[in-house]
């Protein structure tokens, strides 16, 4: 991986802060650095985003920066496709993932293809923020988790940070690469806190997991809420079983070797993934580690998502197909 | 400076050459699909000349374009070199894209060449996106989207012009009317008269030109690019032209007779371009015809070149896909070749 690391340069201070303040610092720090950087989407300046990430910026860095656009997904994905194959780096947001339906002819298409169809002539250094998942009864068209699409599509990367640290090491990481990378955010972290390096220089490469909790019985593999919710489920059963839990945070690539190296230690696997569950991130985990660790499996592995419907809008309805800590200790006492 | 000054009689030689080069590489690619020579599709612009070369005349060097599938007439309006696209069309590793991208995708950035684009209507948000670059840069240059009338009902472009026009940009939108989308006529596609009717919608000036007019092209294409190059936003132009060929090689035209065609080719852009050329005494008939078969040589050793050529090595199918190195591509790919990637 070629993106430079914060590891080897010492302790950095860190601070406790929000998801949300975590992206917002990742980005102001990007549009610090680099003239080139720039800010585009539906209300992302005045008004500061509808979940207010972006809130402030317009001030510090004008309205060429933080430029709102009109509302035409394919419009403004399809301009970023074009500035980022003439030399500047956009930061697209795209209000909720559900719309990247609109765009996905700019993205499939264009974005995706142009290096390779081009022979490797041209760079596309883009970088797409947005938000997923269900909680808080937006329905079916705003509570989407479409990011195994992107992650599956060839030539573009995808993430999805689990913490407020891995929130802003792989928004950076994202706006530095000159390849198109999307960072799939969920809705319902925003409010999340935890300790992020202050350092400028703190990037997650693409392709690394994190081991949040170390364990000996069984790995669970977690995205977005799923992390905190697993490392919650992890601390209840300590003493009881030992659950290791790793924060995937980049889906495309994968950091199979990490992977693999905790289903060696500790025979279990349970992929928790808030996305539907056939033909999934949770598929894409599971064939790795068959693939590479099938020998030390001591149990089936276990999928923890939503069961192939939309997000329902009743709040007895969300509840009962969204994926919560008690379905990965389900999980947990199917195999251990 | 203009790339092509048609003000001058250097000038009009040099937008005749082009528009020669352009029929010769086009009446070429076409035998050669039909020798099942050529992999792929083939979309000719035979007939179009007039647009591509008036349009890139008014261009300045550094300015963007973006193309279509029909995009051969194009690149060697915006000066790409034919040898390099005629591999590209027959699929060798001196191609353009080294083979990846094929007759409908050939680009160059470095020439401002954004890219023939297989997608209808997918073009003119690109040049949107290099003209908000531009703007942003404060660069001076200008990008230029053709595209077709069947464009003109995708949804996209209409998106495209919007935002440039709120922001002002300095782009040109050309809509290449060549009278059919794929395989339906304008009229049954549209409820205008005048597709440059669209600039109203965005507040933008719209006109309509003769596309078979190289002159004509230029000269609105001039002054949409000094207004765009001002700040003062971008322009909508319709060419009126019309494509001699089908829609792709081997399209058998059920939509329109021969006799059709026949009117249009009366009004040939090359031979009133020649025409006005000769009764002013820039071009004698013989100039024109030693200018006509050197653009017809140079195209037949192109061929021939690209003929013999290499093909791209088989690993070479894994590369290109990121900057940055990505396990998986590598280690998937080494699975799934037969010769086990020995030679990687």
């Amino acid at each position: 991986m070629s993106t430079d690391t914060a590891a080897g340069s010492g302790p950095a201070d860190t601070e406790e802060m929000t998801v949300r303040e975590a992206i917002r610092l990742a980005m102001r720090e990007e549009l610090e650095q680099d003239d080139d950087v720039f800010v585009v989407g539906e209300d992302v300046g005045e008004f500061g985003g509808v979940f207010e990430v972006t809130s402030g910026l317009v001030d510090d860095f004008g309205e060429d920066r933080i430029r709102d656009t009109p509302i035409s997904e394919a419009g403004f994905m399809g301009a970023a496709v074009g500035a980022a194959a003439t030399g500047t780096r956009p930061v697209v947001e795209i209000m909720f993932a559900d719309f990247l339906g609109v765009c996905a002819e700019q993205i499939i298409n264009q974005m995706a293809k142009n290096r390779y169809m081009f022979g490797g002539k041209t760079e596309m250094p883009v970088t797409v923020r947005t938000t997923e998942g269900g909680g808080m009864g937006a329905a079916s068209q705003h509570s989407g988790t479409l990011h195994t699409w992107f992650a599956h599509f060839p030539g573009v990367m995808a993430v999805a940070p689990g913490s407020p640290a891995s929130a802003k090491g792989l928004l950076k990481t994202a706006i530095r690469s000159d390849d198109p990378v999307f960072v799939f955010e969920n809705k319902m972290m925003y409010e999340q806190t935890g300790e992020v390096p202050l350092d400028e220089n703190f990037t997650i490469p693409l392709g690394e997991a994190s081991v949040e909790r170390e364990g000996e019985d069984v790995t669970v593999v977690a995205t977005q809420r799923m992390v905190g919710e697993s490392l919650e489920l992890a601390e209840e059963l300590a003493g009881e079983t030992s659950v290791e839990v790793i924060d995937l945070q980049s889906l495309y690539p994968l950091d199979t070797d990490t992977l693999v190296e905790s289903v060696n230690k500790t025979g279990r696997l349970v992929v928790a993934d808030e996305s539907p569950l056939s033909y999934g991130t949770h598929a894409e985990v599971a064939s790795r580690v068959m693939e590479n660790a099938f020998y030390s499996l001591d149990a089936p592995i276990q999928r923890v998502g939503v069961a192939d419907v939309h997000i329902p809008f009743s709040p007895a309805l969300e509840d009962e197909v969204l994926p919560h800590g008690d379905d990965v200790k389900a999980a947990i006492d199917r195999i251990v | 400076m203009v790339v092509i000054d048609l003000e001058t009689e250097d000038g009009q030689r040099e937008a005749m050459r082009r528009m020669l080069t352009i029929r010769a590489f086009d009446s070429k690619a076409g035998e050669l699909f039909g020798d099942g020579e050529l992999p792929g599709f083939v979309h000719l612009y035979i007939g179009e000349e007039a647009v591509g070369v008036g349009a890139c005349a008014a261009l300045e060097d550094d300015d963007y374009i973006t193309s279509t599938h029909r995009g051969h007439g194009h690149c060697i309006a915006k000066g790409l070199d034919p040898e390099e696209m005629m591999a590209e069309l027959y699929g060798k590793a001196d191609g353009y894209c080294n083979g990846k991208g094929g007759s409908m995708h050939i680009a160059d950035v470095d020439a401002g060449m954004l890219g023939a684009n297989g997608i209808v209507g997918a073009g003119p948000p690109l040049a949107t996106g290099a003209a908000l670059t531009s703007q942003y840069n404060d660069e001076g240059t200008v990008a230029l989207a053709f595209f077709g009338d069947g464009a003109v009902a995708q949804g996209q472009i209409h998106e495209a012009i919007n935002i440039a026009a709120t922001w002002d940009l300095p782009a040109v939108f050309l809509v290449e009317n060549n009278q059919f989308g794929e395989g339906t006529p304008v009229e049954k596609q549209h409820n205008v008269q005048n597709l440059s009717e669209t600039a109203e919608a965005y507040n933008i000036p719209g006109f309509t030109v003769d596309g078979m007019d190289v002159t004509a092209v230029y000269e609105a294409v001039r002054e949409a690019r000094k207004r765009a190059a001002d700040g003062e936003g971008p322009t909508f132009i319709e060419a009126e032209t019309y494509r001699y060929r089908g829609h792709f090689e081997g399209d058998q035209q059920p939509y329109r007779t021969d006799e059709d065609v026949a009117i249009w080719q009366d009004r040939d852009a090359i031979e009133s371009f020649k025409g006005r050329l000769v009764e002013a005494g820039t071009l004698t008939e013989s100039e024109f015809d030693e200018m006509e078969a050197t653009a017809r040589d140079e195209i037949e050793a192109a061929a021939a070149k690209a003929k013999e050529a290499d093909y791209p090595d088989p690993s070479e199918a894994y590369d290109d896909m990121f900057n940055q190195t990505v396990p998986e591509i590598s280690a998937f790919a080494d699975r799934m070749r037969t010769d086990g990637g020995e030679d990687r």
